[in-house]
């Protein structure tokens, strides 16, 4: 049983009580500006007390984020999110954090970081704006920049591998995953809820798009003309469907999960497979987490949330039982344990 | 002969347990400081151990060693060359011999030294039948033969039942020291609370040894030292790094600020982080991150949320913590770093000590980026100075970095237990709920210190970060003239720690020809020295300087009321160039030693009455 220990306002919340006074300087069309309207919604809808919420963040265009909302704040330094907001969450389990992170601060210079407390499964929200490419530094490749892309430092195009997110935070064995559109609010605000709801660590990737140097990056599944479908909207206990009308599905055949056409060489609505966020064996997660374009779509929505024992608990029920059994009940004890001698 | 006759009283007497690692050598050491102690000596031990856990058998590289000077008086180091040298191979005698005194007591296992094993350590021929140790008196003994031979009663193998040589040679030791055997049984016993049967193997290994040597009485001398002239008070044996984790402890309880320690397992600091994880108890919440980064920055966001927070490391991590130092400065929050320093640059000589992080502790930021740094100086005052240092860090709102080092925090010493009540008062600058003026960067008239406002509390929500900030407001900006006022505001800041530290003391006359400079681990062998030469009627004084940014604020007049000044550290000086960069009318003198060794106090004395003569030859 893990224990959340933040406490709700006892008066309800609105927008107005986390719109910051600060001017938004993230640029016009930016894909970072729906999530603060998404998060600006959803804290009151959490309902903790505004205090108990704290936004911490790392370098980059993204995480300037804690300027632009009121709450309390930690802009830390590149890559280092994960672990300043470690220090928050375990000096008090009591705080709602929030992490703001882009691809490079959390995959590249902070990719230690943002394995070791997915593997901890501590309880915070990672925010992860995904717009595969360094826009702070005015547009060099990131981590997840797909191969072959020309950017500021690959005129050539880059010859690396990028990461698919969901692939490394379910390979650290992470126990929350969501994959959400920058242009879908209402879906980012519901996964948001998802997330402050999972004990855990909760990792939010977000499909950004930066209209200055990766304009229209993630076409592929945002595109009027491909949308249905290379676009799958997970729910808990429904069929994986897809397509303009819902008659497309993923079934799992062998190891494999393939797009079928329900209806089509005998395939029924009861071939099609039922999502289970909850489910604790992450094969399917996985699988879900790495599929997409061009044999199937991306999934999105709650990929997984299960739950395992948070490492923040587990550190106050030991230190609860610690001290439930030692003598030791102050410093003065402590100096006069053990081996000591009197000179009179 | 009577065994009275050939007793010799001494004030203090050097002991070193050398052997393979392996052979139980620190245990040896610390059964028979802590046998010590209780029988009412002062003393200073000091391990020496290879960094390897377990280098070849019998080799040069495996020999680890354990070295405490116990005595009458007041000890305040683990002394240079030993009066009992206890060697368990070849390979230690050879490496150890040179720290031996002439007429010293050697007592070496003799089954050890076969064909094989002398090859190994590169003696040509047996130096126990070669007359190289002529001038010494050697206890030549089978150890290890009459180590088995006592425990022929267990029900154990041979192999097992060589084990305990250690405690043979142990006992050899307690009756030459003219120590009770019971007092080691007791130590002996807690080590092994949960077999009866190893306490009784290593008790009865011990007896044997005892006995042997009294039988063999008339071989060598016996000591006594009688018990030590200490303040009234309870005592006990501690560690610097274990000091220093207890003075951190302490600072929580009497601040109410609850104690976080992010930390990465390095040495020589990583028995601060062991220790904390056995005070949980105390509400201590310790998180052994993935590296020395996660390690400083778990610790910054703990402050941000109100904790003491803590990080401990050495050299090479103290490197890796920079830019978030920088961030604590930036952010001016509460946070304490302690560097236990060894032996570099890079990995360098992990397991040996030197001074060499200070101008690192002092400058190695990027910006404009002052912390303040302190310095312990003995293995008991790393309870006062980690407590100083969160005292410091707290009431002012900025990043302390704490100076120890191998020397200190592996080395021990007694330590007279304070009462917490007795300990100054921290006063951390808390922000009052709901406090309309409140501004993230207002600060105190007096120690120009911001306060802190932790989350969670109501009506203080704002945002900080490595952005410069507007003066007060703390709203993000470039404006040239507002950098400009803070950096020097966050100088100030300081500088100004200088009005609540301690004025420098000199012990010694207040001029005089040749004032010795020190700072950090050196403490005890250079005031052993200084005593030896002022008893001698030499017109020298010492300043061992604990804080080193801010300095004391009469530092200057004290450098200047000497003729010359020596500035000796274990490093290619740079203390000296500090002092020189700050203080550049004074005429300073230097004296380093870079071997990952301490000072010697002999070399110090020879060194010292060579400058006096040098300086009396100037005028």
């Amino acid at each position: 049983m893990i224990t959340n220990r933040i406490v709700h306002s006892d008066i309800n919340l609105s927008k107005e009580d986390f719109v910051s006074d600060q001017m938004v300087k993230w640029c016009p069309g930016c894909g970072a500006h729906a999530v603060l309207k998404a998060v600006e919604n959803v804290f009151p809808e959490i309902g903790y007390k505004k205090e108990n919420f704290v936004f911490v963040s790392g370098i980059g265009c993204s995480s300037r984020f804690p300027y632009y909302v009121n709450t309390y704040g930690f802009h830390g330094i590149h890559g280092r999110a994960m672990a300043i907001a470690t220090g928050v969450k375990l000096s008090n389990p009591g705080l709602s954090v929030w992490i703001a992170t882009g691809d490079g601060d959390s995959m590249a210079i902070g990719g230690n970081h943002f394995i070791h407390i997915i593997r901890r499964n501590l309880d915070v929200n990672i925010l992860l704006f995904n717009n595969q490419i360094y826009g702070l530094t005015k547009g060099q490749y990131s981590p997840t920049t797909p191969i072959g892309s020309i950017t500021k430092t690959s005129p050539n195009g880059t010859i690396e591998h990028p990461f698919v997110t969901a692939g490394l935070v379910m390979g650290a064995q992470g126990t929350f995953f969501a994959r959400v559109l920058d242009n879908d609010i209402k879906m980012m605000t519901a996964v948001m809820h998802e997330a402050a709801k999972h004990d855990g660590t909760s990792v939010i990737e977000i499909l950004q798009n930066c209209i200055i140097f990766a304009d229209k990056t993630h076409r592929q599944v945002t595109d009027k003309e491909v949308r249905d479908d290379y676009q799958l909207h997970l729910k808990h206990g429904e069929p994986m469907l897809y397509g303009k009308n819902n008659e497309k599905g993923i079934q799992i055949k062998g190891t494999k999960l393939q797009g079928v056409v329900v209806g089509l060489n005998g395939v029924t609505i009861d071939d099609i497979l039922i999502h289970d966020q909850y489910e604790k064996n992450p094969g399917v997660h996985r699988m879900l987490g790495k599929m997409g374009p061009p044999d199937l779509p991306v999934a999105l929505g709650v990929i997984r949330s299960a739950e395992f024992e948070t490492y923040d608990d587990m550190v106050e029920v030991q230190i609860d039982s610690v001290k439930e059994r030692s003598k030791i009940k102050c410093v003065d004890d402590l100096l006069n344990s053990g081996e000591t001698f009197d000179v009179d | 002969m009577s065994t009275k006759e050939i007793i010799k009283e001494k004030e203090s007497i050097v002991i070193k347990f050398v052997g393979d690692s392996g052979d139980g050598m620190q245990l040896a050491g610390t059964l028979f400081s802590d046998t010590a102690a209780v029988q009412g000596n002062d003393l200073f031990t000091f391990p020496d151990y290879p960094a390897e856990i377990r280098a070849p058998h019998n080799t040069l590289a495996g020999v680890s060693g354990f070295q405490v000077q116990i005595g009458k008086e007041k000890i305040f180091f683990s002394g240079d060359m030993c009066d009992i040298l206890v060697a368990m191979n070849p390979a230690s005698l050879k490496t150890n011999l040179k720290w031996v005194k002439k007429g010293g007591t050697i007592i070496v296992d003799v089954d050890t030294f076969d064909e094989k094993a002398l090859e190994k350590s590169g003696y040509r021929a047996n130096p126990l039948e070669d007359g190289s140790l002529d001038n010494y008196r050697v206890i030549s003994s089978p150890i290890s033969s009459m180590t088995r031979d006592s425990l022929s009663r267990f029900r154990i193998n041979s192999r097992t039942a060589g084990r305990s040589r250690n405690m043979f040679a142990l006992g050899i030791v307690t009756y030459l020291l003219s120590q009770d055997q019971e007092t080691t049984f007791k130590f002996i016993d807690r080590k092994f609370k949960n077999n009866t049967e190893v306490q009784e193997i290593n008790k009865t290994a011990l007896s044997a040894g005892y006995n042997f040597a009294e039988t063999i009485e008339a071989v060598a001398p016996t000591y006594r030292v009688p018990g030590a002239t200490l303040k009234k008070g309870r005592y006990r044996n501690i560690s610097g790094n274990v000091a220093t984790a207890w003075g951190l402890l302490a600072a929580s309880e009497r601040s109410g600020r609850p104690l976080f320690l992010g930390s990465y397992p390095i040495t020589p600091a990583t028995e601060i982080l062991m220790e904390m994880t056995n005070n949980k108890a105390l509400g201590a919440k310790v998180f052994q991150a993935e590296d020395e980064i996660a390690g400083i920055c778990s610790a910054i966001g703990a402050s941000f949320a109100g904790s003491l927070a803590t990080t401990t490391t050495s050299g090479p991590g103290l490197s890796l913590k920079s830019e978030a130092i920088g961030l604590a400065v930036m952010t001016e929050l509460p946070l304490v770093i302690v560097n236990v320093q060894r032996a570099g640059p890079s990995t360098g000589m992990p397991t040996k000590s030197e001074q060499s992080d200070l101008l690192q502790a002092l400058y190695g930021r990027n910006g404009e980026c002052p912390a303040i740094v302190m310095s312990a100086s003995t293995p008991a005052n790393c309870f006062y100075y980690a407590y100083e240092a969160a005292k410091l860090s707290l009431e002012h709102m900025t990043p302390v970095i704490l100076l120890t080092d191998g020397y200190l925090g592996n080395g021990s010493e007694l330590f007279r237990i304070p009462s917490v009540e007795d300990l100054p008062p921290i006063n951390p600058p808390m922000a009052a709920p709901n406090d309309e003026s409140y501004r993230p960067y207002k600060r105190d008239k007096e120690t120009l210190s911001r306060q802190w406002a932790i989350p969670g509390i109501e009506g203080l929500r704002h945002r900080i970060g490595g952005l410069e900030k507007t003066d007060i407001y703390g709203a993000v900006t470039t404006d040239p003239q507002n950098h400009e006022l803070m950096v020097k505001i966050r100088e100030e800041k300081v500088m100004k720690v200088a009005e609540k530290i301690p004025l420098q003391k000199i012990h010694g006359d207040t001029t005089g020809d040749l004032l010795v400079v020190s700072w950090g681990g050196t403490e005890g062998s250079i005031k052993t020295a200084i005593r030896e030469m002022q008893r001698e009627g030499k017109k020298i004084g010492h300043a061992h300087f604990n804080h080193l940014m801010p300095l004391p604020a009469n530092t200057e007049a004290i450098l200047g009321s000497y003729k010359r000044v020596v500035v000796c550290e274990l490093n290619n000086g740079q203390f000296v160039k500090y002092l020189r960069s700050e203080f550049p009318g004074i005429r300073y003198l230097q004296y380093n030693k870079i071997q990952g060794l301490p000072f010697f106090t002999g070399e110090l004395i020879e060194k010292f009455n060579q400058l006096i003569e040098d300086i009396s030859h100037d005028n």
